[in-house]
């Protein structure tokens, strides 16, 4: 393999790269304090590690090129997979069993630290699910999700730590109720509010936003949609930001309470409760989102995702099936920041950045799109891999954008790609 | 029947859960002080230093033979500054089983992990938090801190502007970010309740903007004599500079985030004449001396920002712990409250909010490049 | 009265010019390379961010050496643009030459993994520091008693965006590279029938997209006088939002975004608020596109079945 032709190419690859990163990885400029640092080891180091890779990248694209003349071949073993998935039980509920007992036995056994940080994972996952309906079914690109996102988590800590313009109405609300019928409106709505009752509201809520959102991007489409959904994102942030009264501003609103289970807990003892609910909540959000896309608006989604025209030519009303697609995302990203005022008990408008909605964006192209364990599996990858890249400490968020690029050069269709249902017309033989 | 199950189910998840993570002996061993704040990434330059702070008063007390005869450990976490991740660095610093905290060191991320530290009664003191509501808000019955709160800060800017300089337009500019935001409202409160002076101008610029001209022009029209500025030292050089290349002679006057010394060797000549707040000056005391002669020897480089405010926290909170003769949180609460410790900062305790006694900010002026106190 | 108002006018207009030239520099590049192969390429912030800093790195070492100042800004300015173009044209072949067949999204992760990679290399290769970026630029005297409105470094940045402006018009106009860019740009296959070589094409937009990054970092540097790893990223967001309200695709329409976005933003700090400086921005963006949903000058595309 190492022909001399090879060793050339791999030699000029590295010259290149050395020119290239000269100013930046060599000289280290101190204009503050008028100190300039010369690095020449650095080049070495550019040197090699560029001739070595470059010999990867190249074998890789080389395989790369035989693999797709075989590619009907992969096709097969890929299908074959699966098929041996569904069609040998035993298998299929050994794993199911695995990952069920390994879900359960977690917080026991690798104690809350680490519960913690899957909460966090587990909440990722289901943002990654709802912004699938949104990107991966529907075919919208949406790059700000994550206002939906901060919509849910300010309903939660608003209206439980009764902060703000709206406190403050819903206290002269209750008074006014209670000159009008009598009764004691107060304990009702002028209390702060139970996470059991905000959970579906905060829903509801975001669901009116992505609706609200949905209605002037209706004409727009591709990336133009991209940078409409972006600034709507912004403009929230900012908003929060900005309107004291409202969001008590950028300090953020603290003490939030965690849901009530029953039993008085410490934030700690709480932990794996809020595990729980958020297991329950991915499957719940599986469950519902499974059962969607084989649905009828499920398939209007799909449709419109690949033709928009032919769809409306097959009398879908896109105008609807848009809406919906907006609305359903945005309710999943709205219950995802309740959980995480839950979780945190203190937020603020900083957490919600664009930054936020490219990484959630990221989970579904990575995942693969319109699938929903391709997610699952880049909600995983991509929130838990800064947690335990600390060992990298500052190359972390280095490795983290390698690995994005790199990644989608090596499976562009995401991690698991989206196997379309098909349908298979079993003839019994007549005995 | 259904909820005797429930309940049943909710009492087994307890007791698995405690069982697994509740068998740390806290009486034993070595006392554990965790450090949290952003040890990676770009506010990194906030939270390194008070890992070096508490590391060299750890050696020394080491070195003489621990407190209470039990060693010191250095626990540290990064919290990267973001409240969602300082949950889990306190449930790990807890769980890890940590007698007291040095941290954290932005306020949304203590804010947000204290309810963590005070369901399982540890302490925790925060060299740099200045968010008023963590000690004013009664909130935090486990927080302390060793640096003054922004309302402290922002009424010092007011008085030293009506006061010393006899201002009766001042235009108040802010980041719109926690800490500026703050600092900008006490401000303008204090401004209004004296009646001295009028808010001419009360605006937010946005961090990181290319360029700050429309608001300029919209200071100059409004006629301020001087600018209240909160926030960090990248947007003031930038207002400064472009406000002196217009010309404009106005007064700026800004808070801790702009005494930085990055601030006039990037601002260079525009900096000068610039009013800025900062703790009091302290290089004299002996204590401070020393600090930064061990940090120098160890690390070989000067220390950075709040180096002196974690060291005098670390300080604190171990002779607490010895003073009480054990690591018990009410007596250690207790020792913090009555007994004065001596520290870079001067001879400190705290009072029952949690704030510092004795520790304050002075007015500093840009002058030949250096900010210089002024008494 | 009058003419306080007026000269407050003036002063918002140049300072909106001002910014308005910067972010159309920048958006220029996000215009071309979309125009080319239809993707966002997020990483161009940072090719901007990467100009600035080379140029620092160079000026810096250069004064140290002695050189003269008209010296030091050629040389610095030469080097970043070289260099961002550099950096352009490989980041095309790393990050999205191997993704040219892939599904739609595939492209934008990347570049935004890019982006982040970018950031953090130079973070750590550098400094997590604010700079201080030495003007490049010397002071006019003329210039001197008009200070209050208009300062040299403004000036330049107008001038110098309006030269390479039109300088870009003409060749994507006239010469012959410009008509094979225009040719790939309306349908690469056919392009390749007769006979342009696409990559190269492809290559050379990102190289010229880089190196307007390039002189848009250099003047923004030397203007607000500090830079950090970070500025690439805001400048490159408000430069997209640039290129779309344009018309995404269109080169004067990248222009005329560019101002619009930094007109838009003076006057509603001038008149109105700071406080929602981007809301404005954003909102401007949602209302010209629910109107015109291909931007200002975009050229409107009827589907075909």
């Amino acid at each position: 393999m190492l022909t001399f032709e090879e060793i050339k190419k791999s030699f000029l690859v590295s010259l290149w790269f050395i020119f290239l990163t000269f100013p930046i990885m060599v000289i280290r400029v101190n204009s503050n304090e008028n100190t300039i640092d010369w690095r020449w080891e650095n080049i070495a180091i550019v040197g090699i590690a560029s001739f070595v890779l470059s010999f990867f990248w190249r074998d890789f694209f080389r395989r790369k090129k035989l693999g797709q003349k075989k590619l009907s071949k992969d096709k097969q073993k890929s299908s074959a997979l699966i098929e041996l998935l569904n069609s040998k039980k035993e298998i299929k509920y050994g794993l199911l069993g695995a990952i069920i007992t390994f879900a359960i036995a977690y917080p026991f056994v690798l104690g809350p630290y680490q519960t913690n940080i899957m909460i966090s994972a587990l909440i990722f996952v289901v943002l990654g699910l709802g912004l699938n309906i949104v990107v991966g079914l529907a075919g919208l690109l949406d790059l700000g999700y994550v206002a939906f996102y901060a919509v849910g988590a300010y309903t939660y800590a608003i209206l439980n730590t009764q902060s703000g313009i709206i406190g403050h109405g819903l206290l002269q609300l209750s008074l006014y109720l209670n000159d009008l019928f009598g009764t004691t409106f107060f304990e009702i709505i002028a209390q702060p509010w139970s996470f059991w009752i905000v959970l579906p509201l905060a829903m509801l809520i975001a669901g009116i936003c992505g609706l609200i959102l949905g209605f002037p991007v209706l004409r727009l489409r591709g990336d133009y949609l991209a940078i409409v959904t972006l600034g709507f994102g912004e403009i929230i942030r900012l908003v929060l930001e900005n309107w004291n009264e409202l969001s008590n501003g950028p300090s953020g609103i603290a003490k939030i309470a965690k849901p009530n289970f029953g039993v008085s807990l410490n934030s700690i003892e709480s932990i794996p409760f809020i595990y729980f609910l958020m297991i329950f909540l991915v499957l719940f959000t599986i469950f519902v989102v499974n059962r969607l896309q084989i649905s009828r608006i499920g398939r209007a989604w799909m449709a419109l995702r690949e033709d928009e025209i032919a769809c409306q030519a097959m009398g879908i009303d896109t105008t609807k099936t848009k809406l919906t697609a907006f609305a359903m995302g945005a309710s999943w990203a709205g219950m995802c920041g309740v959980m995480i005022a839950v979780k945190t008990s203190f937020i603020n408008p900083a957490s919600f950045t664009f930054m936020e909605s490219a990484i959630i964006l990221s989970i579904v192209v990575l995942g693969g799109m319109g699938s929903v364990i391709g997610v699952i599996i880049g909600a995983l990858i991509l929130s838990l891999l800064p947690e335990y890249l600390r060992a990298f400490d500052d190359y972390r968020m280095l490795v983290f954008g390698a690995t994005m690029v790199i990644m989608m050069i090596f499976r562009p269709q995401g991690i698991i790609s989206n196997v379309r249902s098909t349908y298979k017309i079993i003839r019994k033989q007549k005995i | 029947m259904k909820k005797v199950f429930f309940s049943l189910f909710v009492v087994a998840i307890s007791c698995v859960f405690l069982f697994s993570c509740g068998s740390t002996d806290k009486d034993k061993g070595p006392i554990k002080l965790g450090i949290a704040g952003a040890h990676s990434g770009d506010l990194a330059s906030y939270g390194i230093p008070s890992i070096n702070a508490a590391q060299l008063v750890v050696d020394e007390i080491n070195a003489k033979g621990g407190i209470l005869g039990r060693q010191v450990e250095i626990m540290a976490e990064d919290d990267v500054c973001k409240p969602e991740i300082a949950t889990n660095t306190a449930t790990k610093l807890v769980s890890s089983g940590a007698h007291v905290v040095l941290g954290h060191i932005c306020s949304g991320a203590t804010k947000a992990a204290l309810g963590i530290y005070n369901d399982s009664k540890v302490l925790c003191m925060s060299p740099s938090a200045t968010n008023p509501a963590l000690t004013q808000s009664g909130d935090y019955p486990n927080f302390f801190r060793t640096i003054a709160s922004d309302d402290a800060q922002a009424k010092l800017e007011v008085d030293f502007a009506l006061n010393t300089l006899n201002l009766k337009k001042i235009a108040v500019i802010h980041d719109k970010g926690d800490y500026g935001k703050g600092l900008a409202e006490f401000a303008k409160k204090f401004l209004e309740e004296s009646g001295k002076a009028e808010v001419v101008l009360y605006e937010g610029i946005t961090p990181g903007a290319v360029d700050y001209s429309a608001v300029i022009q919209k200071v100059k029209r409004s006629g301020a004599e001087a600018i209240i500025f909160g926030g960090y030292h990248p947007e003031a050089s930038k207002l400064v500079s472009q406000m002196r290349k217009k010309n404009m002679s106005t007064i700026f006057i800004s808070d801790d985030g702009v005494k930085d010394d990055t601030f006039i060797k990037v601002a260079a000549q525009y900096a000068e004449g610039v009013y800025a707040t900062g703790p009091k000056d302290t290089s004299s005391n002996p204590l401070t001396i020393k600090a930064q002669k061990a940090h120098k020897a160890k690390y070989k480089k000067d220390p950075g920002a709040f180096f002196l405010n974690a060291y005098a926290a670390t300080l604190a909170m171990l002779n607490a712990i010895e003073q009480a003769g054990t690591t018990d949180y009410d007596a250690v609460v207790k020792a913090l409250r009555e007994k004065n410790v001596d520290t870079p900062l001067g001879s400190i305790r705290f009072d029952k909010k949690g704030d510092a006694i004795g520790v304050g900010f002075s007015i500093y002026q840009v002058k030949n490049g250096k900010y210089v106190e002024l008494k | 009265m009058e003419h306080e108002n007026i000269k407050y006018f003036l002063e918002l207009f140049l300072s909106g010019l001002t910014k308005g030239s910067i972010y159309a520099l920048i958006a220029l590049g996000y215009t071309m390379v979309y125009g080319i192969i239809e993707i966002i390429n997020f990483a161009h912030g940072e090719i901007y961010m990467i100009g600035a800093f080379t140029a620092l790195i160079v000026s810096s070492v250069l004064t140290m050496f002695g050189f003269p100042m008209i010296a030091i800004l050629i040389l610095a300015t030469g080097t970043a643009i070289i260099y961002s173009s550099a950096y352009g044209y490989t980041i095309e072949k790393i990050a999205y030459k191997p993704l040219r067949q892939a599904p739609r999204l595939s492209p934008l992760i990347s570049a935004i993994g890019m982006s982040i990679f970018l950031q953090n290399y130079v973070l750590l290769a550098q400094t997590e520091n604010f700079m201080k970026f030495n003007s490049l630029i010397p002071e006019f005297e003329w210039l001197k008693p008009y200070k209050e409105i208009i300062g040299t470094e403004e000036l330049i940045i107008i001038i110098i965006s309006a030269i390479v402006m039109i300088a870009l018009t003409l060749i994507v106009k006239y010469t012959r590279l410009g008509k094979a860019m225009r040719a790939t740009a309306q349908d690469r296959m056919m392009a390749r029938l007769v006979g342009v070589s696409v990559n190269k094409i492809i290559s050379f937009t990102f190289i010229i997209g880089s190196a307007l990054a390039a002189i848009g970092g250099v003047l923004i540097a030397s203007y607000i006088g500090q830079i950090n790893y970070y500025i690439g990223f805001i400048a490159g967001l408000k430069a997209f939002t640039a290129a779309v309200l344009g018309g995404i695709g269109s080169i004067p329409g990248a222009v005329l975004g560019g101002l619009v976005l930094g007109w838009t933003e003076s006057f509603g700090t001038g008149y109105i608020s700071s406080d929602y400086e981007d809301v404005f921005a954003f909102s401007l963006l949602v209302l010209i596109l629910i109107f015109r949903p291909e931007g200002i000058l975009g050229r409107s595309t009827s589907q075909k079945v």
